[in-house]
């Protein structure tokens, strides 16, 4: 049975929907809810298996379905779903694991009175993904991308009342959205140099060969190709979402949404979104490496940030004691490997990484999840200790997810994962300095990962609660266990002597294997690797377990400076606070003073001038014009007062005055000369 | 469609009714404006069904006037003027439902209100500019009274800096207007008669009347530096006026300089085009940054539209099509928002807590106590910080696309506006809403416990106006053509090419 | 001197006679009879200059004397009515204290 993919906007619209009914439904009807999400979440997982089964069909075609947004005369808003490999392998991942996540939530936010809201926001995330993933056009993507982050705003903040998780949203919102604008730019140049958004449109498309040879071939400033410029912006956006360095100091913080949250935004979803992004527009990242003579390629950058953020992220985690806080900065980590990947060339290595990373990485937030759970929202790993005995299907699930993150060879899917990153990278012509930081990174990774093990699960119970944790509801460790059998099985899927997955991505319909021995030389440099972090980790931490409390930790007494350095996450928060939160602050004030006193001003001294005018106004009308009237109508009155004396109501003095009158008429006449 | 200057006569007509009905009651006076009002939007929704969009202006009434100054009585609409009569008439419903509970003379505030938006109506269908005018000076009286009379902080300051600069904006117009007339030496004031006139102005005189004009227009529309008055203006009116204010009357600003100064003088519209749109970015930026820091909750959302009024300003500015049909999208989007934002604050908030200082409202957990209020405000903060599925997001995308293909250093700069907006959206959700927390939210219940019982509820006209507003905001968010398939054929008209080209038609 | 002369100055003399009384008197009747006087004089004027005039056959003189003789009846019945009114109001008939119009 196939899917058209005119309905592959099935997969993103069930979950959509889900969220509004959760919604619309009234508080109390966290059953409806919890099932309405859950139910769509399955449901958008059979679609997506379908999907999938479409897609490897013809693994080379991109299926697509276009439509017309909104028209403005001048061109088209045009959108459209699209279906191929990439998209169905990513569909049928979220949806796996965004489906286990929910049921898994059910359990752990069983107590909170805002059950009905948070599956109402879980589901609008996941809608908002898939709409990322299904998306056929740079703007739709955009959209969804923008959905994704108004979700996580609200995931994050979800415990509101918490201060911290408050500022950690909002953080999330506004360090997202610095690398959005980013993004952002790069469509409105895109859309402005090749008219359209389209990735593919039967030969139109932005990623197809007419628009990407026109686009690399011209150059804008400092000599870039178009191609690149625009490649950067949108990698702008990616390393926003995707918490690379520099951008990367809004995902640690995240921590304070639920843990569930924090399993599908850093696991599964938000943060493989930028990784994706990439992926999605390779060929337009790509288009600049045929020219030799630009300054820089748009990828080389991408490899760059990528294995900054790889060492930086592994360095960090090793002196955190937050439990997710550690899980957050392997995340940024990993990420970064999923950019190195991207990077210097591989991309199908970057999804197959980002795969097999959403699987164990859920399982390992889900486990933290779990540990948190029963220790009564216990998060700091010195307070916890001993629960491999009291959690055991806990300790066993998070010791697979733990070997698969750190590269345990052979059986774990992170080991095949990360092989091939590393042999992309060591292959790699420009620079052998990022192959050199994700060497550094693998033996970290080994070690910070066996200091929380050996933390959380070995020794003994340090506090009360820890005492008296249980392992929870099957409900919550199902979910557990599905996880921990994906991040064994995932990993045959693209080993190098059958790399079914790397060859579906690329379209190829053969899969073409090598056998293990052409790379032996990188696999046991890395197991070395591996086996070495290992080794240190379980001798400082493993053999001589924290007995109490307050005890300083071994590395923090060999090193203080570099481990409190380190434990501060370098600083980064305060360098921004200190420069660009400054800053911002500035320009606010002053431009506040500005309205204030400067235009308010100029307006205010406006009006007394008017008032200024109206007083010496009002002099000149009382003294000079009144008064003048005011004289004139004196005079009137007192003639006026005078000519009434003479009426005095008398009549014989009215004839006198006739008569007087007359005789002076008549004189006039006589005296005249009678004429 | 000739239905459509009812609009005017029935609110002139609904004015002097609510005064007559205030007479008697509130209720009746509350009842004879919100049936004016819905029977304006009925009438505008009719004639967009019957519309049939086209290049040219559509008449609706053409005679003689003042025939000694070859003034006409002409009323016609095209695409552009539609969507901001249906705007009106959706602003002019919601503000009433948001001034149900008016009890201070009544009729009196009811008969000022519909006046003003029989005047909002007259500007957006006058296609003789001298009639505009008038329409534009008629809308401005009653804004004093509103402001002076039913206001709060500041009030007379308030209302006196509003009219001041209303007034010295329409006598720039005034001025304009008269010079291009004589200069042009036309025998009307139809916008056709004085466009033919005035290419026979030299180029030099040709600038100065424009600047005249946009200038004076402009300073409705907020553009910087002559925005100020738009903060104190809404934040000293009555929750219904300042609905109306950002919501219709900053409209009247850009409508006359979208339909009078630029088609008039294209070629000096083109000479003055860097400079607008580079104030259109310093009002986007600077306001943004002004709302980051401000203590008084409304002020937050004063220059929050100053801010995106320098979206229009600047789709304007840039003058390719798509700016322009995003620009007249924005105008109705940020209309509808605006609106919604005024009314949570002025309405909802302040008539219970009775105070517009962010740090009281911080004290008090109003998530909790006013949910509907925390909800609605959610969800017109995201609409305002342009987020996908709102009216914003395809405004403000068509601007920045269309802006991006006349000079992309335009487009970078105005976008920072984006996250700008985006900040002080969020800072106002959280402090206002969310900002009780922890210990403090329990000092509040206990301290309060019985000012949050004695909260009023939120009435039926309070959730009416709000739900229809964000329907309205989301169906354009989702469906933009319904706007665009009216503004976009407008656009077309050899008015507006002389614009776009440049001044060459 | 001609006889219309010797008319002239017996009309001037009663007219004289007629004022002195009017102005002089302070009797509302005496003031009365003064004004007739004043008008008899004038009535033996239009006699005189119509009998000595040049055109004598015509009867306009005496018409006109015939009509001022009917309008001053007139004239004297509404004027004593009037003096016998404020009387009646007054009880005076001193018209240096009649000089109020209100009553």
């Amino acid at each position: 049975m196939h899917l058209p993919v005119s309905l592959v906007w099935l997969i993103p619209a069930l979950p959509l929907l889900a969220a509004g009914i959760a919604a619309l439904a009234p508080r109390s009807c966290r059953t409806l809810a919890a099932g309405a999400a859950i139910a769509a979440m399955i449901a958008a997982f059979v679609i997506s298996c379908l999907a999938l089964h479409t897609a490897l069909a013809d693994p080379g075609a991109k299926l697509v379905a276009n439509f017309e947004w909104f028209d403005v005369g001048a061109g088209a808003m045009r959108l459209g779903w699209l279906l191929d490999p990439l998209t169905a392998f990513m569909c049928v991942m979220v949806t796996f694991v965004a489906s286990l996540i929910f049921i898994f939530s059910t359990g752990y936010m069983k107590a909170d009175a805002n059950f009905k809201q948070f599956f109402c926001f879980l589901s609008l995330f996941a809608a908002a993904m898939l709409g990322i993933l299904v998306a056929n056009s740079l703007l739709l993507l955009f959209i969804c991308w923008e959905l994704v982050g108004l979700a996580s705003y609200l995931l994050i903040g979800f415990w509101f009342h918490k201060p911290s998780a408050a500022a950690a949203a909002k953080k999330a919102f506004i360090t997202t959205r610095i690398g959005d604008l980013g993004l952002l730019l790069g469509l409105l140049w895109l859309a402005d140099s090749t008219g359209s958004l389209l990735f593919y449109d039967g030969g139109n498309g932005v990623l197809e060969v007419a628009a990407l040879g026109s686009l690399a071939s011209q150059v804008t400033v400092g000599g870039l190709a178009v191609s690149t410029a625009i490649g950067l912006l949108i990698f702008c956006g990616a390393v926003g979402k995707s918490g690379q360095f520099p951008l990367h100091v809004w995902l640690p913080d995240a921590m304070e949404g639920p843990t569930p949250v924090s399993a599908l935004i850093h696991a599964a979803t938000m943060v493989a979104a930028g990784v994706f992004l990439i992926a999605r527009v390779y060929p337009l990242m790509s288009a600049d490496l045929a020219l030799p003579l630009v300054p820089l390629h748009a990828l080389t950058v991408v490899a760059f940030i990528g294995a900054i953020t790889a060492l930086l992220g592994a360095t960090i985690a090793v002196a955190q004691n937050d439990i997710k806080r550690v899980l957050a900065f392997s995340t940024v980590s990993q990420l970064g490997y999923m950019m190195l990947a991207l990077g210097v060339g591989s991309w199908v290595a970057a999804i197959f990484h980002l795969l097999t990373h959403a699987f164990f990485k859920a399982l390992l937030f889900l486990g933290a999840g779990s540990v948190i759970h029963a220790a009564h929202h216990e998060q700091d790993i010195r307070r916890l200790g001993g629960l491999r005995g009291r959690m055991r299907i806990t300790f066993a699930t998070f010791a697979i997810g733990m070997m698969a993150l750190s590269g345990v060879p052979f059986l774990f899917s992170g080991f095949w994962s990360k092989e091939a990153i590393l042999h992309a990278a060591h292959g790699w012509q420009v620079s052998h300095l990022p192959f050199g930081a994700a060497l550094v990174a693998v033996v970290l990774t080994a070690f910070y990962m066996t200091r929380l093990v050996a933390e959380t699960f070995f020794g003994t119970a340090r506090t009360e609660e820890t005492e008296h944790a249980h392992e929870n509801s099957a409900v919550m460790t199902v979910p557990l266990i599905l996880l921990a059998v994906g991040a064994v099985a995932l990993g045959f899927l693209g080993t190098p002597a059958f790399p079914w997955l790397q060859a579906r991505l690329l379209g190829e319909p053969e899969v073409h294997g090598h056998p293990l021995f052409e790379s032996a030389g990188l696999m046991m440099l890395s197991i070395v690797l591996v086996a070495v972090g290992l080794g240190a980790g379980w001798a400082i931490y493993g053999r001589r377990p924290r007995v109490a409390l307050d005890a300083v930790d071994p590395l923090a007494k060999a090193a203080p400076g570099v481990i409190a350095a380190l434990g501060n996450r370098l600083g980064f928060d305060e360098l921004y606070a200190a420069t660009l939160g400054r800053l911002v602050t500035a320009g606010a004030t002053v431009a506040d003073f500005f309205d204030r006193y400067v235009w308010g001003g100029a307006v205010t001294m406006l009006a007394r001038l008017g008032e200024f005018a109206g007083v010496v106004n009002r002099e000149n009308d009382e003294s000079a014009i009144n008064g003048g009237f005011n004289v004139v109508s004196e005079s009137f009155r007192d003639s006026g007062r005078a000519y009434s004396r003479a009426q005095s109501g008398e009549p014989q003095s009215y004839l006198r005055f006739i008569a007087t009158g007359f005789v002076v008429l008549m004189l006039l006449v006589i005296l005249g000369g009678g004429r | 469609m000739n239905l459509l200057p009812w609009t005017l006569y029935v609110s002139f007509a609904g004015a002097l009714l609510a005064l007559l009905a205030g007479t008697r009651s509130a209720a009746a006076a509350r009842r004879v404006a919100l049936g004016t009002a819905l029977a304006g939007l009925a009438i505008t929704l009719l004639a967009a069904r019957e519309f049939v969009p086209g290049p040219e202006l559509q008449t609706l009434v053409n005679v003689p006037w003042i025939t000694e100054l070859g003034v006409r009585y002409h009323l016609a609409v095209d695409g552009i003027s539609l969507s901001l009569l249906v705007l009106t008439g959706l602003a002019a419903t919601a503000g009433i439902l948001f001034s149900w509970n008016n009890e201070e003379r009544t009729g009196e505030f009811f008969a000022f209100y519909l006046s003003l938006i029989g005047g909002v109506y007259g500007v957006f269908m006058s296609a003789d500019v001298f009639l505009l005018f008038v329409f534009y000076e008629i809308a401005i009286v009653p804004k004093y009274f509103l402001v002076a009379v039913w206001g709060s902080t500041n009030r007379e300051y308030g209302a006196m800096k509003l009219v001041l600069y209303s007034f010295a904006g329409s006598a720039l117009v005034l001025i304009g207007l008269l010079w291009a007339h004589a200069a042009g030496g036309a025998t009307g004031y139809g916008l056709a008669e004085l466009a033919e006139g005035a290419r026979h102005i030299p180029a030099g005189s040709q600038i100065a009347i424009f600047a005249l004009l946009f200038l004076g227009f402009a300073v409705l529309a907020g553009l910087f530096p002559f925005h100020t008055w738009a903060p104190t203006g809404h934040v000293a009116a009555p929750t219904g006026a300042s609905m109306l204010l950002a919501g219709v009357v900053m409209k009247l600003g850009a409508y006359g300089c979208l339909r009078v100064a630029m088609p008039l003088f294209p070629g000096a519209f083109a000479v003055c085009q860097p400079v607008i749109a580079w104030l259109a970015i310093a009002g986007i930026v600077y306001a943004g940054f002004i709302a980051l820091v401000q203590s008084d909750f409304k002020f937050v959302i004063g220059y929050s539209s100053v801010s995106h009024m320098g979206f229009v300003l600047l789709g304007l500015a840039a003058a390719t099509p798509l700016a322009l049909a995003g620009a007249v999208l924005q105008m109705v989007s940020h209309g509808i928002i605006a609106g919604l934002l005024f009314a949570v604050v002025g309405r909802m908030v302040y008539e219970r807590t009775h105070t517009r200082e962010l740090a009281a409202l911080q004290a008090m957990p109003l998530h909790r106590l006013l949910p509907f209020a925390a909800g609605v405000f959610v969800l017109a903060g995201f609409a305002s910080l342009g987020l996908p599925g709102f009216s914003g997001f395809p405004a403000e995308l068509s601007i920045l696309t269309g802006t991006w293909q006349a000079k992309p250093l335009w487009a970078v700069c105005a976008a920072l506006g984006i996250v700008v907006a985006g900040a002080f959206t969020l800072r106002a959700i959280h402090v206002a809403f969310f900002g009780s927390t922890g210990a403090t939210a329990l000092l509040a219940d206990a301290g309060h416990h019985d000012e949050a019982h004695a909260m009023a509820p939120i009435s039926w006209p309070e959730k009416t106006g709000a739900l229809l507003l964000l329907a309205a905001t989301l169906w354009v968010g989702l469906k933009p053509d319904v706007l665009l398939d009216w503004i976009v054929p407008a656009l077309q008209s050899p008015a507006f090419k002389a614009v776009i080209n440049g001044g060459t038609p | 001197m001609s006889p219309l002369q010797l008319c002239l100055l017996l009309s001037s003399l009663l007219f004289c006679v007629g004022l002195v009384a009017a102005m002089a008197r302070s009797n509302a009747i005496l003031v009365l009879l003064g004004v007739e006087l004043m008008l008899n004089a004038a009535n033996i004027n239009f006699i005189a200059f119509w009998r000595y005039g040049p055109n004598p056959e015509a009867g306009t003189g005496v018409l006109f004397v015939l009509f001022s003789i009917a309008v001053a009846a007139a004239e004297a019945a509404v004027g004593l009515a009037l003096v016998i009114a404020v009387y009646r109001h007054q009880k005076t008939i001193r018209l240096a204290s009649i000089n109020r119009l209100k009553g």
